[in-house]
């Protein structure tokens, strides 16, 4: 910063009353109000116009039924109603379930899997974070079009590979009991890296001296991991468990792309379902219902993981 | 990991580390690969595993196609306009958060902030109902207008700006400065670090998103890369190659900016995502 003019400190100006320093101080600060309005304002309309408006916009249309076409009408909460009996959304709400509960855990026990073992100082180890990482940034869309074709049952690589192994030819994303498994796999593939980089980074935290008087004491690896890097990861896993469950819950693209919601709907998640109602059905109010339902149950997982994480804070502050 | 242990034989962990790093990287291959590969060699069955030379007809035919490069023309201005107004929007409303005091700043960025934890699927439907009464659905202008600014930008230049000294800018108020001209002669100099990250996730996020895109745009002159490929797909089911080199040039140019950005991009995932 040796480029910059130094300050000069000028005498006090005499013959400046109090209140006209006091007017000058108004007249400046009125400007610099006006200034920060005028820094701020492409922000305020753009995020609070696009979210804050949609979001009480959203609660209005969900009491409403409407086609986003012809003038809706009011229902109250009839939407509602509807859904705790409709069919489709349960199993909309299952699948959900059964891919959040299927690809949060894995996702991070595989990413501390991996960090830990991608966490020493062996030659090629950037090489292999970057190709553990490296699907992170494609598409889902992306990932989508290229596992259809690898799992296309006709000419896809995977039953080509199965077919040398003398396994019979598999139905993969078109069988309604393979497709589910398959899109969590594939979410696995893309989705582990995120979890390896955010734990690799928490790992170069774990203070040395800790692990090295563990290892002096006598305690083995297993040992060292249960009780001191463990520990002290816990900030990270609940921060991870809370990101990957809202990624989880929000998934969209890559069902779009590969199943559609099928097959027999065994893929249609909540988010495919407010989709279809808003923007294939033309049922917007029913959809913005499904979408109330979603982030009400996103917000209270978050609530409930700030909770524990609180309690957990505690019990920590306690304990040392 | 201490350096003055001696080093242990690290063979265990090539055996475990290279296979499962191979894992990862296959379906990458995979996806060059048979983008290269003929008709011929993709369609029977087994497929060939190496392609016999490299045959570029599937990228002859996606580039042949009017609409492709049009698409990736798409892709390319909403994200660069993203990225573009994201540094800019950003900076200007993280400064004003964290150098000036005004009427309702508590309270305008405690909102800002709220914001960021919506899911998209609660604002999508209006959202769509406001692009639609401004007359944009069906043009790139729906694209591009949500994507202008985030709250994650102004939050994270607001962050770095309070991380900066204050003496620096000082100096230069006395001296008459004005605050725009102190953002940016002295301020944004010094923030390459914020600038880098905003611009890394501005542009991953806006090449590959598809939801919205698939809301806004119906007609496929405005289609982007990602909304291109899910059509391209069912068009074309007997020209994978075709397809495959779609896919090739829709996750190009984000692997390009990840290879060129690795660090900067992984510290920005792990900074934003754990302290913001």
């Amino acid at each position: 910063m040796s480029t910059l003019p130094r300050a000069l400190t000028l005498p006090p100006r005499t013959g400046t009353t109090p209140a006209e320093a006091r007017r000058a101080a108004r007249r400046r600060s009125r400007r610099d109000r006006a200034t920060a309005w005028a820094f701020i304002s492409p922000s305020v309309v753009v995020i609070l116009g696009l979210s804050v408006v949609p979001v009480v916009w959203s609660l209005l249309l969900s009491f409403r039924a409407d086609d986003l076409v012809t003038p809706g009408r009011w229902v109250g909460l009839d939407n509602y109603r509807a859904l705790a009996q409709d069919p489709n959304f349960r199993t909309a709400v299952g699948n959900t379930i059964q891919y959040a509960a299927l690809y949060v855990p894995l996702s991070l026990v595989g990413g501390l899997a991996l960090a830990i073992a991608l966490n020493r100082r062996i030659r090629f180890v950037g090489l292999y974070r970057t190709l553990v990482f490296v699907p992170f940034v494609v598409s889902a869309t992306a990932q989508g079009v290229l596992f259809s074709f690898i799992l296309d049952p006709d000419f896809g690589v995977a039953n080509s590979l199965l077919h040398h192994l003398g396994v019979s030819r598999q139905g993969f994303l078109s069988d309604p009991g393979q497709a589910m498994f398959l899109l969590v796999l594939i979410s696995l593939w893309s989705g582990v890296g995120f979890c390896v980089v955010v734990y690799l980074a928490a790992l170069q935290d774990v203070p040395p001296e800790l692990v090295e008087s563990a290892r002096l004491d006598g305690a083995n690896l297993r040992q060292v991991l249960r009780h001191v890097t463990l520990p002290a990861l816990t900030p990270v896993t609940v921060f991870l468990l809370l990101w990957q469950l809202i990624s989880a819950l929000q998934v969209f693209d890559l069902i779009y792309v590969t199943t559609k919601g099928g097959p027999l709907g065994s893929t249609t998640v909540v988010v495919y379902f407010v989709w279809q109602q808003a923007f294939q059905m033309f049922t917007a109010g029913y959809g913005a219902a499904a979408a109330y339902v979603l982030a009400l149950a996103l917000l209270v997982s978050g609530g409930v993981l700030r909770l524990v994480r609180a309690r957990e804070g505690r019990v920590e502050g306690g304990r040392s | 990991m201490n350096p003055s242990t001696p080093r242990r034989p690290s063979l265990g962990w090539h055996l475990l580390l290279a296979p499962l790093a191979l894992a990862f990287a296959l379906p990458l291959v995979w996806l060059v690969l048979s983008s290269v590969m003929s008709d011929a060699e993709i369609n029977r069955f087994p497929p060939a595993l190496w392609p016999h030379g490299i045959d570029l007809s599937g990228y002859r035919y996606v580039m042949g196609n009017a609409l492709f490069p049009r698409w990736f023309a798409n892709s390319l201005i909403v994200a660069v306009v993203a990225v573009t107004s994201n540094l800019l929007f950003g900076a200007l409303g993280g400064y004003a958060f964290a150098r000036m005091r005004f009427g309702g700043s508590r309270l305008l960025l405690a909102l800002m902030l709220a914001t960021m934890v919506v899911p998209f699927q609660l604002t999508m439907i209006p959202t769509f109902l406001v692009m639609k009464w401004l007359g944009l659905i069906d043009t790139l202008g729906a694209l591009i207008v949500p994507s202008l600014v985030t709250p994650f930008a102004v939050f994270l230049f607001r962050q770095f700006f309070l991380s900066l000294p204050r003496e620096i800018e000082e100096a230069a108020w006395i001296d008459g400065c004005s605050r725009l001209r102190v953002l940016f002669s002295i301020v944004l100099p010094l923030a390459r670090p914020a600038l880098a990250t905003v611009a890394v996730l501005t542009f991953l996020t806006a090449w590959n998103d598809l939801s919205w895109p698939l809301i806004a745009i119906n007609h496929d002159t405005v289609y982007t890369l990602q909304l291109g490929l899910t059509t391209f797909q069912g068009q074309h089911h007997t020209k994978w190659s075709a397809v495959m080199a779609g896919n090739v040039i829709t996750v190009l140019p984000v692997l390009v900016a990840f290879l060129l950005a690795q660090r900067t991009f992984i510290q920005s995932l792990t900074s934003s995502g754990i302290k913001g």
